[in-house]
């Protein structure tokens, strides 16, 4: 069998590219398991939900730019709402019941769309259109953007947890959430804001993957499936192992996509996840505990 | 046990508490009071709810009967962040600094407060390395290296930066060695010359007797007797009773 | 169990029983296969009960094992002439059991929210296999097939009718909740009711806790697959779309709406979200699903015990 290198080469590209929004899409949700201990059902939903706010502002402004920082503004507080009203009275009790709760919100926030939008797919027009040479193909300056774009909004998150007030609140109630409590910080806010920002980081990621697919009702249930994998992989809570993982397991699947289908490129996430569970649960990326 | 005379001078009363963990009868009606500026010791064996009777006083254990007044404001089923806002501070039994944070993050949990200015957070963290000075060496070090008198220290430096009216110390000089425990005396002293009050549970009973005013003695989740600590030493046939030696 | 509650469980099982055997002769025909249908998702929401309910696991693969009952059917039914009932009912049983295996080893691997999301996964893996596979499984359009006659082939069958095959269904079903109610009273039942409240402690008394999990998980996905043979006969239909995990998350929406742990509460669950779906359908046409889940989460909130729970201990006595 011959190599096709620079199929490859262009895979790996593509596979970064994918990867990058897998992350952002991967880090909200492994942020808000590993500070409110929640399985967020519906984060594939809140993804959905910030490609169509997306459209709608884009079809208003003409400013994707603006489309961006809505639906991402929209989405977080719609978030914070969500928690509010139907996960903060589920605290302390069974973990089951935030997984049916959020499974359940899911199947609403679908069903919404597909009602309010109908089953036709929706276009988002990427800001910058124009392509460069990669190897032989016309290879898309907006797919370049995206990765960086993701990058970034990972970075300025980093950023604030090490260095903000906020930040400090954050880490110290995923520390020990008790002694946060008892030093003031008003931890069920710190709840709400995680979920928002996690909500708002997924939103993003829809606007930003908009242009590259159609925008229906759907989208978000391949994308919720494979960032529950990207975080079991890259070890639960942990950001820089779900960034990891969300590269690695979209690089295979685009080395995969050369031989077969992507429908059938997606059994590679999977089997890394089986093995991952097997070998090394608390994450591949994580040294495994004594 | 007689309920404490109730005292209008009184800045943390406790009154008839009772609190389950689950179906366990934790704390039978515990009541008493801490004075403003006070020192006041809880004795008492192992296991007899020492250390509830604190966790409750911060709202991180629900009661479900009696009331907790502060600053004669009944502050039962208060949530623990709101307490600690108003003044009541907790450094647990086991410390529980945040280890992945630095010295100087640990201390900012506390610091970053409403209605604190900039100038009044500096002289707050210079205070804490006046009195800890092996935390300003230590400044941008991660909390969990720290060796653990050190990491008493900054658990105890950490609530002082809450500016609180009251310390709920649970028992600080355990596992401490002799230096670090004349240390923490030396400090619970500075607390009450600064007015602070402190309600602290210890199994050392001579730094107890020396450290406070009045002493309590807890058994089988109540209180039983109180006590003046200058009019007790070491050797009373109360001590024995409750503590066991 | 006393006297007096066995006289009151066994006259009111009769009592239902009762009518669900004279069902289909007074209601019109819709309605008949509309109640079949529930015994049928009954049956898979029992099968799930096992495993949520008594052992404490949540699993999301259910889909799975149903969806291989069903296509494990249309294999006997379509491989082999004449098509025969008994064959089907193997083929399928053995299709899920064979997924129930491998379930079975990572169940005693993983724990919680892991395993759900693996069982999750393995639909998944099914489905886009099913899906794919378009020579042998028909892919996306799915697999048509003739329902086999009831009776024993050789000797004397019989077409089913729409009544013969509710009675041949409430049949099985009824069949397996005796079956599992037998199973859960037993001593076995109640190590994996201790497994469910502490496993740590079962562990330590020196259970092997594996062993159970691995035969309920055995118990939980051979009754699963029973309700896919049974949708297969009922419906002629194989489709990936039953073996979408979303069948999965439907079959704990009826646990949770039913009653977890209870065994019957799951059937009342599937047959309360089917009527809802029915009676919303008629004002909300295809979006029925947004007022059924918000009733869902409210419920989740507001009455975690679901419908029957209240009656969970009774059940159990």
């Amino acid at each position: 069998m011959t190599i096709p290198w620079d199929l490859f080469a262009i895979q790996t590209v593509n596979g970064i590219v994918t990867g990058m929004i897998l992350a952002l899409v991967a880090s909200g949700l492994t942020l808000i398991f590993g500070i409110l201990n929640v399985v967020n059902f519906a984060h594939g939903e809140l993804f959905m939900l910030g490609a169509y706010v997306g459209v709608l502002v884009l079809a208003t402004t003409g400013s994707f730019w603006l489309a961006l920082v809505a639906a991402t503004i929209i989405v977080a507080l719609f978030g914070a709402a969500l928690q509010i009203v139907t996960l903060r009275p589920l605290v302390g009790r069974d973990p089951m019941t935030t997984i049916l709760a959020t499974f359940g919100i899911s199947l609403v926030l679908q069903n919404y769309a597909l009602w309010q939008f109908g089953p036709v797919a929706r276009k988002i027009q990427e800001p910058i259109t124009g392509h460069f040479t990669l190897f032989y193909l016309d290879y898309p300056w907006y797919r370049l953007m995206i990765a960086l774009l993701s990058a970034a909004i990972i970075g300025g998150f980093w950023l604030f947890l090490k260095y903000g007030k906020y930040g400090i609140w954050i880490r110290a109630t995923t520390q020990d959430r008790v002694m946060a409590e008892a030093m003031g910080i008003p931890v069920p806010w710190v709840h709400t804001a995680v979920f928002a920002i996690g909500a708002g980081m997924a939103a993003a990621s829809g606007v930003l993957f908009g242009p590259l697919v159609g925008v229906d009702h759907a989208m978000g249930l391949p994308w919720v499936l494979k960032a529950f994998i990207v975080v079991v992989v890259g070890g639960m809570g942990n950001l820089g192992g779900s960034i990891a993982a969300a590269i690695f397991i979209s690089l295979l699947e685009a080395y995969a996509s050369i031989w077969v289908s992507p429908s059938q490129a997606v059994i590679v996430s999977f089997v890394v996840l089986i093995l991952t569970l097997l070998f090394r649960p608390t994450g591949l990326f994580v040294p495994t505990p004594k | 046990m007689s309920p404490s005379k109730p005292s209008v001078e009184a800045l943390v009363q406790v009154e008839d508490l009772h609190v389950y963990y689950g179906k366990s009868h934790i704390l039978h009606g515990v009541s008493l009071s801490v004075g403003r500026g006070e020192v006041v010791g809880l004795l008492g064996r192992n296991g007899v709810g020492k250390s509830t009777t604190l966790k409750s006083i911060i709202g991180l254990v629900a009661a479900r009967q009696g009331r907790v007044l502060f600053d004669g404001r009944a502050v039962t089923g208060m949530p623990a962040h709101k307490l600690a806002r108003i003044g009541i501070a907790y450094v647990p039994e086991d410390r529980r600094i945040f280890h992945l944070l630095t010295v100087i993050e640990n201390l900012r949990t506390g610091l970053d407060r409403d209605g604190v200015s900039e100038s009044r957070r500096r002289q707050l963290l210079d205070k804490a390395y006046a009195y800890f000075p092996v935390l300003a060496e230590r400044r941008n070090q991660p909390g969990g290296t720290l060796s653990g008198g050190e990491q008493q220290m900054l658990a105890i430096a950490r609530a002082m930066m809450l500016e609180p009216k009251i310390i709920l110390l649970d028992e600080p000089t355990e596992g401490l060695m002799p230096r670090m425990v004349s240390q923490i005396r030396q400090i619970i002293d500075v607390l009450h010359r600064d007015g602070v009050a402190i309600l602290l549970v210890e199994q050392n009973v001579p730094l107890t007797l020396e450290a406070s005013q009045r002493v309590y003695f807890m058994e089988k989740g109540e209180v039983r007797h109180q006590a003046v600590a200058s009019e007790l030493d070491v050797n009373d046939p109360v001590i024995h009773q409750f503590l066991g030696i | 169990m006393t006297e007096r509650h066995s006289t009151v469980f066994w006259s009111g099982f009769a009592v239902i029983l009762a009518l669900l055997i004279a069902a289909p002769l007074v209601l019109p025909p819709f309605w008949g296969r509309f109640l079949t249908e529930i015994l049928i998702w009954g049956l898979l929401a029992m099968s799930s009960d096992i495993l949520i309910g008594y052992t404490g696991m949540i699993s999301f693969g259910h889909s799975a094992f149903f969806g291989l009952g069903i296509y494990g059917t249309a294999a006997a039914l379509l491989l082999v002439d004449p098509p025969n009932l008994f064959l089907a009912i193997l083929f399928g049983l053995v299709a899920s059991g064979l997924v129930a295996v491998v379930v079975a080893y990572f169940s005693t691997r993983l724990r919680d929210i892991y395993f759900a999301i693996t069982t999750l996964i393995f639909s998944q893996i099914f489905y886009v296999v099913i899906f794919t596979w378009t020579s042998v499984t028909g892919g996306e359009n799915g697999l048509a097939f003739t329902r086999p006659g009831l009776g024993i082939p050789g000797l004397y069958v019989v077409r089913f009718t729409a009544e013969t095959m509710h009675w041949f269904v409430l049949a099985v079903v009824a069949g397996s909740y005796l079956l599992l109610r037998r199973i859960t009273q037993s001593p076995f039942g109640t190590v994996l009711q201790s497994i469910r409240e502490n496993e740590a402690r079962t562990r330590a008394i020196g259970y092997h806790v594996e062993h159970y999990k691995i035969v309920s998980v055995m118990i939980s996905g051979l009754f699963a697959g029973l309700a896919g043979v049974l949708y297969a006969l009922q419906n002629q239909f194989a489709a990936p779309d039953f073996v979408f995990f979303l069948v999965s998350g439907e079959t704990v929406i009826f646990n949770v709406m039913g009653g977890i742990g209870t065994l019957v509460g799951p059937i009342v669950g599937a047959g309360f979200f089917l009527l809802l779906r029915e009676a919303l359908s008629r004002f909300f046409t295809e979006y029925y699903l947004i007022p059924v889940g918000i009733i869902f989460i409210a419920m989740v909130i507001f009455m975690p015990q679901g419908l029957l729970g209240f009656m969970r201990r009774w059940l159990n006595r």
